[in-house]
């Protein structure tokens, strides 16, 4: 029985490597400077990239990075250190879960609703909103739970030399859980990086660049769906080298958070 | 700034995170309600989508989405389960952290990166292998009948399986990690191998938060969308046969929604997702009570002794 | 005047939630002089001093009744930041900020609120680290992280940041518990130095220290003033038959 409990942990191992190993090895080819700084080419001709998809996925997550991380933050400090053993305290951790439960083309659905039909275009704008909403729950439980590892003594020796609350969390104990917090907001933006269905609804694609906010945007993941389910077998390329960047911006996240604070179970 | 104005900021940034989920759920239903007064209780047992007719009966998604989410609790959970009583009773503590990093890299592998693969390496390798072979040496069920398509049931549900095995192999194994030592020690006293320690002492003790666990991937799997898509075969078909190609309550939101063809498609639709939501609300709230009740009750022990 | 008094007590009172901890006493703290209060495990002595600079309500559920004037000021009437100000305290376990340098940390209490003007703060810091006599030994390390120090050292950081604020009165929480008989040694002898400036209140439950360096001490027991008065009386000639019990040993 043991030895299943061991096989079943292997098998998962395997399966790891089998999807990782496959990625490497189709996307690896095409990693080059083209796929970072070139357009897509025409079918039939050589040297595309995947540029505008890169760059407009860069500009997703800073727009969902503005609303989610001090969103993300406030919720956790407001968890941690404000509403602990309250009914409110409560009923927003229950807001969290849910939230971190949504599916996300739920999230997509709902911005589309809000501001694709309010603005009349899909949009940077919406998609960034989207990929906020998705990134708060994220945030504020990984907050939450580095503020609580910061011992008790500390907030009151701050309190006790006769500092105002405010100061004492902000200037004091956040800046102790910087680090962990940090990581967190990483981890989470390396989630959201690869989110594809809320972007079907919100800032759906673009075949040339453009970085204006209230236009539809490319983006890494959009692009790799387009380029899989396209028929061209040079597209496919594309598509993998594109899942290998996404892979690896994913796992050099989680490594560095691995080394920078190990131990720490990151929730999810 | 004061005490007050302080705790006063964070509690509405907070309170804006539960208005938030609200007004997800009410625009969710404002946008469906076209569909709800159309179609009403017919939307979930009617098998006739016609956009053309403007007639909605979301049964084959529904059927699509429960199958493969059941398919994939399937497969996923003895694995996952075995994994995390491995890593939590008896895996050596050094690849214990290997092992655990090696799920949470799994947990975060993009769902379209899923698909990518699932659709380039897993479905022909199903339909050129599996397949067949399952064909013809237990083709007398219905469920291995009728040609192998590769973009189908069977890719969807193992998709899904190893989609989930990180969220229940993860959640499983911290809840094995919260039962007490004083459910193991006196039955190593005793003199039971390792394993019956495990089955007798742990796992009655942490029955709820495993299916708790087992509900969380159930969740998960629900919400599935890009990696469903790439392979489950996208046609709204009903059908015992695993190798029959389906469609899921996701897949088919995507695939119709930048070429919707009225507003009621579109409420239609968006009802589908309504009930999505509704659907992983309950998953959801379920899995964490299941879960809290097991913590409760290692917390209520701990006090007592 | 010699023997003025600094902290006034009257009827104080303190619960968390439903249980009491402070059933309603009252006495007063001596000015330029250290008050030591000693009691058996759980009788409310760090629920006391909490009190006196408005730390017990933090925790949620802590309720307080009764007054506490500071020079004739209710400090339950008054900005319970600006009283923490004026009444400092030091805790049991050192608990030096992490994020900072030893610099950083002795001079939080000023810079935090305001103070920026750097050779102004680095007076302050060189004069508190003189206080409590690190300046020679840490002197040129002030500027890194506080975290290669001996807890005793740590726990005099504590000190010299409580003192950078320049507070009129020092609360401490059992300041040696977690200290080794000579890191405990100097820190009786900074006490003893310090009281000339500040008035001092000390919780410890180590009786010989509470002898060896107090001027008065107040017993407490189950949330109860038992005796209260000038330690050489307290603790050769006790009024109450309790004090006598804890003093010798005899009970618990």
């Amino acid at each position: 029985m043991v030895g299943f409990c061991g096989l079943s942990t292997l098998l998962i191992s395997g399966l790891l490597l089998l999807v990782l190993g496959y990625i490497t090895l189709h996307g690896l080819p095409g990693a080059n400077l083209n796929f970072f700084t070139r357009l897509p080419a025409p079918v039939g001709m050589e040297g595309g990239g995947l540029a505008q998809a890169v760059a407009g996925s860069f500009i997703l997550i800073g727009l969902a990075c503005l609303i989610g991380i001090p969103w993300g933050i406030g919720a956790g400090i407001f968890l941690s250190e404000v509403g602990k053993d309250s009914w409110w305290g409560e009923g927003v951790r229950f807001a969290v879960d849910v939230l971190s439960g949504v599916p996300s083309i739920i999230t997509g659905i709902f911005v589309y609703s809000i501001l694709v039909v309010k603005l009349q275009s899909f949009s940077a704008l919406a998609g960034g909103v989207a990929l906020g909403i998705i990134m708060v729950p994220l945030v504020a439980r990984n907050t939450e739970g580095i503020l609580q590892l910061v011992p008790q003594g500390l907030r009151e020796a701050a309190l006790a030399l006769g500092l105002p609350f405010w100061k004492v969390i902000l200037k004091i104990i956040l800046p102790t859980a910087a680090r962990g917090i940090g990581i967190g907001v990483t981890l989470a933006v390396a989630g959201v990086a690869g989110e594809t269905a809320p972007l079907f609804f919100t800032s759906l694609s673009n075949n040339y660049w453009s970085l204006g906010l209230l236009e539809p945007i490319a983006s890494l993941p959009m692009e790799i769906f387009r380029y899989a389910t396209a028929p061209f077998a040079a597209w496919h390329e594309l598509a993998w080298t594109g899942a290998l960047v996404l892979i690896t911006i994913v796992v050099s996240g989680m490594l560095l958070a691995r080394i920078l604070l190990p131990g720490y179970n990151f929730r999810r | 700034m004061s005490r007050d104005l302080f705790r006063g900021m964070t509690a509405v940034l907070s309170l804006g995170l539960v208005l938030l989920v609200f007004l997800m759920a009410f625009v969710i239903w404002q946008q469906a309600e076209a569909s709800v007064q159309k179609s009403g209780w017919e939307f979930i047992v009617s098998r006739h989508w016609d956009p053309v007719h403007e007639e909605f009966g979301a049964l084959p998604y529904i059927y699509g989405t429960v199958i493969s989410t059941m398919l994939a609790v399937l497969f996923a959970g003895p694995v996952s389960i075995g994994a995390a009583i491995y890593l939590a009773e008896f895996a050596p503590r050094r690849t214990k952290a290997l092992l655990a990093f090696v799920v949470d890299v799994l947990a975060a592998i993009p769902s379209i990166v899923y698909g990518l693969w699932g659709s380039f390496v897993l479905a022909p390798f199903l339909r050129n292998y599996i397949e067949p072979w399952l064909g013809k040496n237990l083709g007398f069920l219905p469920f291995f009948q009728g040609s192998p398509f590769g973009l189908d049931m069977l890719a969807a549900g193992i998709m899904l399986a190893i989609m989930s095995i990180p969220v229940i192999t993860a959640v499983a194994r911290e809840v094995l990690e919260t039962v007490p030592d004083g459910q193991r020690e006196p039955l190593i006293a005793m003199g039971a191998t390792p394993w019956e320690v495990v089955r007798i002492g742990v796992i009655p003790y942490a029955r709820n938060g495993i299916v708790g666990a087992f509900t969380l991937g159930l969740g998960k799997a629900i919400g599935e969308t890009m990696a469903v898509t790439m392979v489950i075969g996208n046609e709204p078909k009903i059908s015992a046969s695993l190798f029959s190609p389906a469609h899921s309550m996701t897949s088919v939101i995507v695939n119709e929604f930048a070429q919707a063809t009225s507003v009621l498609h579109l409420s239609s639709l968006i009802h589908i997702g309504l009930l999505l939501f509704g659907l992983t609300l309950l998953i959801n709230v379920l899995a964490r009570l299941l879960i809290y009740q097991m913590s409760w009750r290692v917390k209520k022990r701990n006090e007592n002794t | 005047m010699l023997n003025s008094c600094k902290l006034k007590i009257a009827g104080l009172q303190a619960w968390y939630d439903s249980r009491q901890v402070l059933k309603g006493f009252g006495m007063e703290i001596r000015a330029n002089k250290i008050t030591a209060v000693i009691g058996p495990s759980g009788c409310g002595k760090s629920t006391f001093i909490r009190c006196l600079n408005r730390m017990h309500e933090i925790v949620p559920g802590a309720r307080v009744s009764g007054s506490v004037l500071l020079d004739e000021q209710d400090i339950y009437r008054a900005n319970p930041v600006e009283i923490r100000r004026r009444i400092g305290m030091v805790f049991q376990a050192p608990n030096v900020f992490p994020a900072m340098s030893v610099f950083e940390n002795i001079a939080a209490g000023l810079s935090l609120n305001g103070l920026r003007n750097k050779q102004k703060l680095r007076e302050v810091v060189e004069k508190s680290l003189a206080q409590v006599g690190l300046l020679e030994e840490i002197g040129s390390f002030i500027h890194l992280p506080a975290t290669g120090l001996s807890s005793g050292q740590l726990q005099r950081v504590c000190i010299a940041r409580a003192l950078a604020v320049q507070p009129e009165v020092i609360l401490m929480d059992e300041p040696c518990s977690a200290l080794d008989p000579i890191a405990s040694f100097h820190i009786e002898e900074l006490l003893s130095e310090l009281k000339q400036q500040y008035t001092i209140v000390i919780v410890t439950h180590n009786m010989q220290q509470a002898a060896r360096i107090s001027d008065y001490t107040v017993f407490l027991s189950q949330g109860d003033l038992i005796e209260y008065g000038s330690t050489p009386t307290v603790f050769i000639n006790p009024r109450d038959r309790r004090t006598e019990s804890y003093i010798t040993g005899r009970s618990a």
